[in-house]
C-alpha cells in the first residue's frame, strides 16, 4: 500500500464537505410562507417569489405572475389542481384567479416541473 | 414591463389619441400604443411606480373603460416567441461553428489565445442565459438544469482559461497546462441546439387547441328590421336572428327558424358525414353550412357556446396532472441535488484513485456527469403526451375532462351501457303498420285498385291511430303522430275521447267506435279496433343505433366485458341484448339503483366504465371508475363524466379507450427515454454527454408528437 498523498486527502475532505453542504443547501431550506388577503404579485425569476403563499378557503384570490427571467422553462406556469396552465410573456403580468373550496397544500410549477411554488389553503 | 389592456368605448382616431395621452400622463409610463381595431392599449411602464389601477383610473378619467387583457395578446406572444427562437438559432450557429473551429484546430490551431477569445464569447454571450437562470435560483436555494450546465461549463472554461493565461501556475501543481475550450463551447452549443428543436416541436403539441380557437367565427350576419348587417361576433346577443349562407361558418349556437341545410359538424363531433338540419333543429357555432341558406335564433353566445365550452374543457384537461406524473415529480425534486453530489463523488474518486493525469480526467468526468443528468426530458415526458393526447381526442369529438380520466381509461375491463339513448336511439318510432281485418272505415273503399286500396287502408289505420293519440300524452303517441305527419296523413276529429292509463285510448271517429291499445312485448304492438273488430296493428319500437353491434363486438374482442343496464323488463332487455350481442344484462333497474349496480360490479374487482347520456344516470356515471357521457352534441360540460363523447356513435367509446392506451404507452416510453439517455452519456465524454442530453429532450417531445398520427 502506497502512502496516499496530501492533496488527495484534501480533495477527499473538501469533497465530503461539499456533499454535506449541497444536501443541506438544497434539501433543508425553510419555507417562508406569505399570507395573502386578496391579491399577490409573484415574481418569476429563478423560481417564484414569494414561493409559498397561504390563502383563504372559499375566497377568490388573484395571483399575478410577473416573469422577469428569460429561462424558457419558466415561460409557462402550471397549477394542476386548479387546472390552470398559462403562458407567461417575459416582463408581462398574467393574472390567475382561484377560489379554492378545499383546504390543503397545492403546488404549482413551471412547465418542466423544475421550479416549484406552493399555495396553502386555510 | 409591458402590459396590454382592453379599452372599451373608442370609436375614432381622436379617441385613440385621447387614451394614449391620458395613459402617458401617468408617472412612470414610458410608452403607449393604442390600437382602435383591436381595442387595446400596449403600455410599457416601470413596475415600481405604476400599477393596473393607475392605468384604469387614467382611462376612466376621460370616459373610457380599461380592463386587463388576459395575457398580452396571443399575437404579441407569438411574435415574442418567434423572436426568441431566432435569437436562440443565432447562438446555436455561432457556438457550434466556434466549437468546430476549436475542435478541429483548422483555423485557430494550437493558438490558445485565439481559442480563449472564441470560448469567452460563447461562454458569456450564448451561455448568458444559463448564468441568468442559475443565480436567482441559488438565491431561492433551488437548482435546475441550468445550474448543472453553469457549473459544468464554468469549470471546463475556468480551468482552460487559467491554463492559457497562467500555464506556469498549472504546471507547478503537476498538471499539464492543456486547455479544453472545445468542451465548454460545444456543450453550450449542443444544449442550446436541443432547446431550439424542443421549442420548435413543442409549438406543435398545442396545435389542437389553436385549431379549436380558430374555429370561432369573427362576424355574424344579423337580420334586424328587414335589413341584414354584419356585426363582430362579440356583439351578438341571445335572441338575435342570424342568416347563414352556403359555405359560411355558423357564428354562435342556436335554433333554425327558417330554411334548412346540410351542416358539416366534423370539427366538433368528429363525424365526417354532414348532418341535415331543418326548422327547429339546433345548430352549433363553429360548424360549417354546406348547401342551403337559413336563418336561426341565437340561443347561446360568448362563453356559453358549445365551442367555447370545449375550448375551456380541453385547456383545463391539458393543464391537469396525471397520477403517473406524481412519481416523476418525486424523482425530479431530488434529481438536481443528487446529481451535484454524484458529480462531487466522481471528482473525488477519479482524483484519488484514477490514473494519470488524475486532475484532468476527474475534471472532464465531473463535467460529463453534470451535463448529462439534466432532468428536463423527465419533466417533459408526461405533460407533452397529455397535451397531445387530449388535443387528439378533441379533434375526434372525444372530450377528456382531465389527465386522470385519460390515464384510467386504459385500465377499463368492463363497460356498462345504459340502454335507452345509448345503445338505442332513445326515441320510439313506428316500425310496422299491418292491416288485419275487414273492418275498414268508409273512406278506404273509394280506391279501385287493390294495391292502392291496401296502401290507403294502411294509411287509414295510421290516420285513425294518430287522430286518437292526438289527445294522449304517452311517449308512444308521439311516435305514431310523427309517422302520420311525415306521411302527410290528415287527421280526423275525435269525439268521446277517453284514455285508460296502461291500456290504451278510445273515442269516436265518424261515428265509428275506435280503440287503440297495447300488449307489451320487446317492442310495443298497438292494436286498433273499429266497432269492436280488430282492424290493424302498429308496431312501435326504440331502434338500435346503427353501429351498436359492431362496437359491442370490437369491445369484446379487446377483452372487455360488455354489460347492458336498463329499466326495461327482462324480456325487452334480453331481446335488445341478443340483437347487439351483449351477454350480460341488468334489467328492471330503476334509475336510482343504477349507481348501486355499478358498485356491485366494481366489487367483483372490475374496472368499470359507465356509458350513459349523463343526465338521468349522472350518479352511476360518477360512481364508475370512469363515466363516459354520450353527448347530445349540445352539452359538453357534463360534470359527472370523465369523458364526454360529442358524437352519438358508440364506436367513439372504443376510440376513447384506444386513445388512453396509446397516450399511456407514449408516457411510459418517454419516461424510459428520459431515464436511459443519461446512463448512456455518463459512459462518454462531456461533449457526447451534452449531445445525448439534447437528443433526449428532442426525442421525448417528438415521441409525444407521434401521438397525433396514431389511428384511433
Amino acid at each position: 500500500m502506497g502512502i496516499i498523498s496530501e492533496d488527495k486527502i484534501i480533495v477527499a475532505i473538501v469533497g465530503s464537505l461539499g456533499i454535506i453542504f449541497t444536501w443541506w443547501f438544497f434539501l433543508f431550506k425553510k419555507e417562508k410562507e406569505t399570507a395573502v388577503e386578496k391579491e399577490v404579485d409573484i415574481i418569476v425569476s429563478g423560481g417564484y417569489s414569494p414561493e409559498v403563499i397561504s390563502i383563504q378557503k372559499g375566497k377568490t384570490t388573484k395571483i399575478n405572475f410577473i416573469r422577469k427571467d428569460s429561462t424558457d422553462c419558466l415561460s409557462e406556469v402550471v397549477l394542476p389542481d386548479f387546472k390552470i396552465r398559462k403562458e407567461l410573456p417575459l416582463n408581462g403580468k398574467v393574472t390567475v384567479e382561484i377560489n379554492p373550496q378545499k383546504s390543503g397544500e397545492f403546488g404549482f410549477a413551471c412547465r418542466m416541473n423544475m421550479y416549484h411554488g406552493k399555495i396553502i389553503v386555510k | 414591463m409591458k402590459q396590454t389592456y382592453l379599452i372599451k368605448g373608442m370609436h375614432c382616431a381622436s379617441c385613440v389619441r385621447g387614451v394614449e395621452e391620458a395613459i402617458k400622463k401617468v408617472p412612470g409610463v414610458s410608452d403607449v400604443s393604442v390600437s382602435l381595431p383591436a381595442e387595446t392599449a400596449m403600455v410599457e411602464f416601470d413596475l415600481e411606480k405604476v400599477d393596473d389601477e393607475k392605468v384604469f383610473s387614467a382611462v376612466s378619467g376621460i370616459g373610457y373603460q380599461a380592463a386587463l387583457k388576459d395575457n398580452a395578446g396571443s399575437d404579441d406572444l407569438e411574435k415574442e416567441k418567434n423572436k426568441d427562437l431566432t435569437r436562440l438559432k443565432k447562438k446555436v450557429v455561432v457556438s457550434l461553428f466556434f466549437g468546430a473551429l476549436i475542435f478541429w484546430g483548422s483555423l485557430v490551431g494550437q493558438n490558445f489565445f485565439l481559442q480563449l477569445i472564441l470560448a469567452t464569447i460563447v461562454q458569456f454571450w450564448a451561455g448568458l442565459g444559463f448564468y441568468k437562470a442559475t443565480l436567482p435560483a441559488l438565491r431561492h436555494r433551488t437548482a435546475n438544469m441550468d445550474t448543472l450546465i453553469t457549473i459544468g461549463t464554468s469549470a471546463a472554461y475556468g480551468f482552460s482559461a487559467v491554463a492559457t493565461l497562467f500555464p506556469g501556475l498549472i504546471a507547478q501543481a503537476g498538471i499539464e497546462p492543456m486547455p479544453y475550450f472545445d468542451v465548454s463551447v460545444l456543450v453550450i452549443g449542443l444544449i442550446l441546439l436541443g432547446r431550439y428543436f424542443e421549442a420548435k416541436a413543442r409549438a406543435g403539441t398545442s396545435e389542437a387547441i389553436k385549431k379549436l380557437i380558430g374555429l370561432q367565427a369573427k362576424t355574424a350576419r344579423i337580420v334586424k328590421d328587414g335589413k341584414e348587417i354584419d356585426v363582430p361576433i362579440e356583439e351578438v346577443v341571445v335572441e338575435n336572428v342570424i342568416r347563414v349562407r352556403p359555405g359560411e361558418k355558423i357564428p354562435v349556437d342556436g335554433e333554425i327558424l327558417e330554411g334548412g341545410s346540410s351542416i358539416d359538424e366534423s370539427m366538433i363531433s368528429g363525424e365526417s358525414i354532414p348532418v341535415d338540419k331543418q326548422k327547429g333543429d339546433k345548430v352549433i357555432g363553429g360548424t360549417i353550412n354546406k348547401t342551403g341558406t337559413f336563418t336561426y335564433k341565437a340561443t347561446k353566445v360568448g362563453s356559453d357556446t358549445v365551442l367555447a365550452q370545449i375550448i375551456k374543457l380541453v385547456g383545463e384537461a391539458q393543464a391537469s396532472k396525471a397520477p403517473i406524473q406524481r412519481i416523476v415529480d418525486l424523482i425530479s425534486s431530488y434529481f438536481v441535488p443528487v446529481v451535484i453530489i454524484l458529480a462531487i463523488i466522481t471528482f473525488v474518486v477519479w482524483y484519488v484513485f484514477g490514473p494519470y493525469p488524475a486532475f484532468l480526467l476527474a475534471l472532464l468526468n465531473t463535467v460529463a456527469v453534470l451535463i448529462i443528468a439534466c432532468p428536463c426530458a423527465m419533466g417533459l415526458a408526461t405533460p407533452t403526451a397529455i397535451v397531445v393526447g387530449v388535443g387528439k381526442g378533441a379533434e375526434k369529438g372525444i372530450l377528456i375532462k382531465d389527465a386522470e380520466s385519460l390515464e384510467i381509461a386504459h385500465k377499463i375491463n368492463t363497460v356498462i351501457f345504459d340502454k335507452t339513448g345509448t345503445l338505442t336511439n332513445g326515441k320510439p318510432v313506428v316500425t310496422d303498420v299491418i292491416l288485419v281485418s275487414e273492418a275498414y272505415p268508409e273512406s278506404g273503399k273509394k280506391d279501385p285498385g287493390q294495391a292502392r286500396m291496401t296502401e290507403a287502408r294502411r294509411d287509414d289505420i295510421l290516420g285513425l291511430a294518430a287522430s286518437l293519440e292526438k289527445g294522449s300524452e304517452h311517449s308512444l303517441a308521439e311516435a305514431i303522430i310523427q309517422k302520420a305527419e311525415s306521411e302527410k296523413i290528415t287527421l280526423s276529429k275525435v269525439e268521446k275521447f277517453k284514455a285508460t292509463p296502461g291500456y290504451g285510448v278510445e273515442g269516436e271517429i265518424c261515428k265509428d267506435k275506435v280503440f287503440l291499445g297495447n300488449r307489451k312485448l320487446m317492442e310495443t304492438v298497438m292494436m286498433l279496433s273499429v266497432d269492436g273488430k280488430l282492424a290493424g296493428l302498429i308496431a312501435v319500437a326504440d331502434t338500435v343505433k346503427e353501429n351498436t353491434k359492431e362496437a359491442v363486438e370490437k369491445l369484446q374482442k379487446m377483452g372487455i366485458e360488455v354489460i347492458m343496464i336498463t329499466g326495461d323488463n327482462e324480456k325487452t332487455a334480453n331481446a335488445i341484448a341478443r340483437q347487439v350481442g351483449i351477454k350480460r344484462v341488468l334489467a328492471e333497474v330503476l334509475p336510482d339503483q343504477k349507481e348501486a349496480e355499478v358498485k356491485k360490479i366494481q366489487a367483483e374487482g372490475k374496472v368499470v366504465a359507465m356509458v350513459g347520456d349523463g343526465i338521468n344516470d349522472a350518479p352511476a356515471l360518477a360512481s364508475a371508475n370512469i363515466g363516459i357521457a354520450m353527448g347530445s352534441g349540445t352539452d359538453v360540460a357534463i360534470e359527472s363524466a370523465g369523458i364526454t363523447l360529442v358524437s352519438k356513435d358508440l364506436r367513439s367509446v372504443i376510440s376513447a379507450i384506444e386513445l388512453s392506451k396509446k397516450t399511456m404507452r407514449t408516457i411510459r416510453m418517454n419516461v424510459a427515454m428520459g431515464v436511459l439517455y443519461p446512463f448512456f452519456g455518463v459512459l462518454l465524454n462531456p461533449i457526447f454527454a451534452s449531445g445525448a442530453m439534447a437528443l433526449s429532450s428532442i426525442s421525448v417531445v417528438s415521441n409525444s408528437l407521434l401521438l397525433k398520427r396514431v389511428k384511433i
